[in-house]
């Protein structure tokens, strides 16, 4: 049982983690100095849900398990988050349409999992939805500037939605632990969701006078551990001090 | 991005408190600098309530006359009403 709600609660905050490591590497590195920091605000909330769902697990798995050691002495294998998260920040565009296709999907799991039987879970999640419907906020205003801007930015939004859009489809894959949490009241069943996203995407997409695109094969794999060639390299990063120095406190 | 206006920002700290002007930022819009002055100045909860204006719109003195602006009032003490006997009654005055 601990273990399916462990499972469960690594397929929501891996993407978290991951996303919020993603931009966390442009850190410095924004192309205004207005947008590095809007960049890295997110980063953070991302990062500090992150630590809410991990406390929460090391408690669950008890032992000598710290946030730490969940978010920084795992396997490759053992972290859950979709493949969409891990991709590169190709450029600024890339970044924006990866957190709109991203945000899209949070906001609308957070409002169903404020309402979970686990109170831990529906707490993580009412607190976090206050920062998420500003994330929302953010990557669509993006999405429509660039894709209702000059030609050049119109073109590169558009590459990059049709680029991520392959990894759409994972969002809305049901795992085993999501399945078996859905059973108890405790998890949400994403697949369900998949209507109100396409909808909401689609609408700001038309608004930024940008294309929906129609695929007929997505990637999948990163909720249930196969992940991209991206994913060692984001791990090299986020373990390595926990790597070098075991045990290292702040 | 280089051609982004520069924006004014002010920021209400509390409810019943003024604006106070606290920077500038860049932004292309007004809808932007809003989004960016929330992002840049509020992080550590320092407002309820934010203005922005684009720097343009806004009629500055010129130092240059400073002096015929502000000194003629230096030496006119009796523009404070320093010269009335409160009650002791009356506090914060």
């Amino acid at each position: 049982m601990n273990e399916s709600l462990i499972q469960y609660i690594f397929g929501i905050a891996d993407n978290a983690l991951i996303l919020g490591q993603r931009l966390g590497e442009l850190c410095g590195h924004g192309p205004t100095l207005e947008t590095d920091i809007a960049g890295t605000n997110i980063a953070l909330d991302l990062l500090g849900q992150t630590r809410s769902y991990y406390q929460y697990v090391a408690q669950l798995q008890g032992g000598v398990a710290t946030e730490d050691t969940v978010a920084f002495l795992r396997l490759e294998r053992d972290y859950k988050n979709v493949l969409l998260v891990e991709q590169p920040n190709t450029d600024f565009a890339y970044v924006m349409a990866r957190q709109f296709l991203f945000d899209q999907f949070h906001l609308l799991l957070l409002e169903k999992l404020q309402f979970s039987q686990d109170e831990t879970l529906a707490a993580i999640a009412k607190k976090s939805i206050k920062e998420v419907s500003y994330h929302v906020r953010f990557s669509s205003d993006w999405v429509r500037r660039l894709g209702d801007g000059t030609d050049e930015s119109h073109e590169r939004i558009q590459e990059a939605i049709c680029h991520l859009w392959q990894f759409t489809e994972e969002l809305f894959e049901m795992t085993q632990a999501d399945s078996e949490m859905v059973v108890q009241g405790i998890g949400v069943d994403v697949s369900q969701l998949k209507k109100a996203y396409h909808q909401n995407v689609s609408e700001v997409l038309s608004e930024a006078t940008l294309k929906t695109p129609v695929l007929e094969f997505f990637q999948k794999g990163g909720k249930t551990g196969r992940h991209s060639e991206h994913m060692g390299y984001i791990l090299t990063d986020l373990q390595y001090m926990q790597r070098t120095f075991p045990n290292m406190t702040w | 991005m280089k051609n982004w206006p520069l924006w004014e920002v002010f920021i209400r700290s509390k409810n019943g408190l003024e604006h106070r002007h606290c920077g500038s930022l860049h932004a292309s819009d007004a809808t932007m600098a809003l989004e960016n002055a929330r992002d840049v100045y509020t992080r550590r909860m320092e407002g309820v309530s934010i203005w922005v204006v684009e720097s343009k719109y806004i009629t500055a003195s010129n130092p240059e006359l400073n002096g015929e602006m502000f000194e003629p009032a230096k030496d006119k003490a009796y523009r404070h009403p320093t010269f009335y006997e409160l009650p002791d009654e009356l506090k914060h005055m």
